[in-house]
């Protein structure tokens, strides 16, 4: 199958409307339209809250983020120069976005010279029904499909069910989701969330041909699970796989797994059909060299992926007799103009950052939404499919930025710097509406309060004085309006009757008048609250049970029994 | 040189008592600080919740408030990190940003500028230490708090399990994402609780709320304070 028309490609690129992605070879994807904003999704913390009360899965993926987190540190460890490793896959990546263009269209070049038939897709719709007129052009009704992010992300599955053609996951945790009934994680290789028994009795259950007293233990669920998944690949008509890499010099396709079903589902069926993101294509099999030890060093600790599945076109009389590339747009394009954002297309799909994030590892895959999952998910969705919805807007919020998915990441995404990058977005976004939100007036108050150190400190005795007004005990158990949330589940400090800057103001007439401190004259409400400054405190007495130190009269209340 | 303390709106306001510290432990070691009362907040709320221009116009603010110090030290380590990470990122937005003093987090100054880690401070206490986010990543202060800690008279220093986990505050993120920011705390407790400790402290004071915030609702026992209380105390007393 040949690409669509398309106006301004061929490597010189020089296209003819000045529209964004002018001159990429696919430059006509861009322009028909906005992408479909999905109004009306849950905001992050709304279905976060839901996982949160998941106490198995959130043990069992605590259990396997510790796990997983140890054995790519080891990893690293054995690696003699990973910085230097890092930087290099860093360039690696670079170079190739930096000049897709060429990339794409020597891929494409090499890859049809090869047999293979190259498809161009501008987003999810559209590779839908690419997949599923090859599907059924193979006469068979069962496609088999190796987990692939892509796939996941364009809801492939969906498309094709439409079309009359099943699709059966070849991931053994996929299955395992599947028979479940539950959405597909984003990587199910790093999560599992099911233990031993869950996917037993899912197994057990479910899967058909599998023995009620099925036994719990890895070999045993596994082998049941081989043993169905072997009869479905050599049944099946199509095998749809993703790639973690297409290689422009050959036309070759690369992908690297720790199961073995994309080799398998890559030999058995009759046509190959792997959807990849326009931004996984790199130059030159050398760039395959670093990638793969990075990939596997970030994935699973290992020097190499266990399985490393390459093609290059079908191949007479062996394997499948069609073998089809759809290259995928679906906001990546878009994304690749954005100065900051683009880096996140980098991503080699390694989920070492998502087992050092103590947001996903609390909350899993499912508050965000799609495969696009953890901290590169909420860095990656809302500029692959924009800010319209609520969920897209909410989740470059769902991050305490603490950096360590930039820290470890092996191609060099500082995620942290495009959230923030994407919450000006967002912000700016809404700025644009007639009626600001509650929480722009309270940051345009507090701006206007901080812009002069009167305002400041006249707020700061307002504040406080209120605050000691509302009290009990010491601490503030309740905070009103949008600050109620902090009180849900913690207590708010009362801030003493006198700030630094007032002790500050004290000391310094005190020691311009040359004379002793004096203690502030105590305000409404404060004699409870604190002591007066120069009170000898009591020394501490653990034996009494009493609090081990002395209240130094601030607002930070340690859990005074 | 002309040394100026920046305290951070935040522990300006609820924790005196750490600014205070921090001015007793640069006075004992000699150094004259001075504290621009013009200087309220860096901008690194507004910076991390996406208020951009209203950010922008604080760190013009700050610079220009302490464009008379050669050197600025503040106890707040995510503060510094804005100043150093952050303002580069709005410095085309406000054109007093061209020039911005170096602000260094009071570990950093005490071990780098001082050259010491022995402060001469008293605290016989069992303390653990919570490395934050932006001091370990940000800043990379590495071992300095530890270093000062060790050098503390009768400090006995217990580790903390999952030290480099961060305690799910995260500015608004502790608002906007209230539950998911308490189950990442929930842990940070439940280890601190591990190890025994009387204290547990920190180089930020909005870690800190987010600590005791848990810890004094469910009455943990545990009690939280700035480094600079502790390096202060050369009684064993926290200072006022």
């Amino acid at each position: 199958m040949s690409p669509a028309p398309r106006p301004g490609a061929g490597a010189g690129g020089a296209g003819g409307a000045p529209a964004p992605g002018a001159g990429y070879p696919w430059g006509h994807l861009l322009g028909r339209g906005p992408r479909s904003p999905r109004a009306g999704e849950p905001r992050f913390a709304d279905t976060a809250r839901a996982s949160l009360g998941q106490s198995a899965a959130r043990t069992s993926r605590a259990t396997a983020a510790a796990e997983q987190r140890a054995d790519r540190r080891a990893g690293r460890r054995a690696e003699p120069d990973w910085a230097g490793l890092r930087r290099a896959a860093t360039a690696v990546r670079e170079r190739a976005l930096a000049d897709l263009e060429r990339h794409l269209t020597e891929f494409e070049k090499r890859a049809e010279a090869a047999g293979t038939r190259v498809h161009w897709a501008r987003d999810a719709a559209e590779a839908g029904r690419i997949v599923a007129r090859v599907a059924a052009g193979t006469g068979a009704r069962d496609a088999v499909r190796s987990s692939s992010a892509t796939a996941g992300e364009l809801r492939l599955d969906a498309h094709l069910l439409r079309a009359g053609i099943t699709v059966h996951e070849t991931a053994v945790a996929d299955l395992i989701a599947g028979l479940a009934h539950e959405p597909p994680e984003s990587e199910s290789r790093t999560v599992r969330r099911h233990d031993r028994a869950g996917a037993r009795a899912v197994l057990a259950r479910r899967l058909p041909g599998a023995a009620t007293d099925l036994r719990a233990d890895p070999g045993a669920l596994v082998a049941v699970a081989r043993e169905y998944l072997r009869e479905t690949l050599l049944e099946a008509g199509t095998a749809i796989t993703g790639a973690n890499a297409l290689v422009a010099e050959t036309g070759s396709v690369v992908a690297m797994e720790t199961e073995g079903n994309v080799r398998m589902g890559a030999a058995m069926p009759r046509a190959l059909i792997t959807v990849a993101g326009i931004d996984k294509v790199v130059p030159a099999w050398a760039d395959i060299a670093v990638l793969a030890r990075v990939w596997a060093r970030s994935a699973t600790g290992a020097a190499q992926a266990p399985v490393v599945s390459t093609w290059t076109g079908p191949v007479e009389g062996d394997g499948p007799d069609e073998v089809h590339v759809v290259l995928v747009d679906a906001g990546r394009s878009a994304t690749l103009g954005d100065p900051v954002g683009r880096q996140a297309l980098r991503c080699i799909q390694c989920t070492a950052c998502l087992d050092v994030c103590p947001v996903f590892e609390r909350t899993g895959a499912a508050p965000y939404g799609s495969v696009h999952a953890g901290p590169i998910g909420a860095a990656l969705a809302p500029q692959l499919r924009g800010t319209a919805s609520a969920r897209e807007a909410s989740l470059p919020f769902a991050s305490t930025l603490c950096g360590a998915c930039a820290e470890v990441c092996p191609v060099g995404v500082d995620i942290p710097e495009i959230l923030l990058e994407l919450r000006a977005r967002v912000v700016d976004e809404r700025r644009a509406n007639a009626v600001p939100t509650p929480e722009a007036l309270a940051a345009q108050s507090a701006e206007w309060v901080m812009a002069e150190e009167r305002r400041f400190a006249r707020a700061q005795r307002a504040g406080s004085r209120w605050a000691r007004l509302l009290a009990r005990s010491g601490r503030l158990r309740r905070l009103p309006g949008l600050l109620g949330r902090w009180t849900e589940a913690r207590d708010f400090p009362v801030p003493p009757a006198e700030s630094f800057r007032a002790w500050w103001a004290r000391r310094r007439r005190a020691l311009l008048l040359g004379a002793a401190i004096r203690p502030p004259r105590a305000g409404p409400g404060a004699s409870a609250q604190r002591p007066p400054a120069e009170k000898p405190t009591a020394p501490p007495n653990p034996m009494e049970g009493g609090p081990p130190l002395a209240d130094p009269g601030d607002g930070r209340e340690g859990g005074t029994p | 040189m002309r040394i100026g303390l920046f305290v951070a709106c935040l522990t300006d306001t609820l924790f005196p008592g750490t600014a205070r510290a921090t001015v007793r432990v640069l006075e004992r070691l000699g150094y004259d600080v001075v504290f621009p009362r013009e200087q309220t907040c860096c901008g690194q709320a507004h910076h991390t919740s996406g208020y951009r221009r209203e950010a922008a116009a604080l760190a013009g603010r700050f610079a220009s408030v302490f464009a008379r110090c050669d050197l600025v030290v503040t106890p707040s380590a995510s503060c510094a990190a804005m100043v150093r990470t952050g303002y580069p990122r709005l410095a085309e937005r406000e054109r007093r940003l061209a020039r911005v003093p170096r602000v260094l987090e009071l570990s950093e100054f005490l071990v780098d500028v001082a050259g010491v880690t022995d402060v001469g401070a008293t605290f016989p206490h069992r303390v653990t230490y919570h490395p934050t986010c932006q001091s370990l990543r940000a800043l990379k202060v590495g071992d300095r708090p530890l270093r000062l800690l060790r050098a503390v008279r009768g400090l006995e220093l217990a580790e903390l399990p999952a030290a480099e986990e961060c305690c799910g505050f995260g500015g608004t993120f502790a608002w906007k994402n209230a539950d998911t920011s308490v189950a990442i705390v929930a842990d940070k407790v439940r280890h601190i609780g591990e190890t025994g400790a009387e204290v547990v402290c920190a180089v930020d004071d909005a870690c800190l709320t987010q600590i005791s915030g848990a810890m004094s609702r469910l009455r943990g026992g545990v009690r939280t304070l700035h480094l600079a209380e502790i390096l202060a105390s050369d009684t064993g007393e926290v200072p006022r």
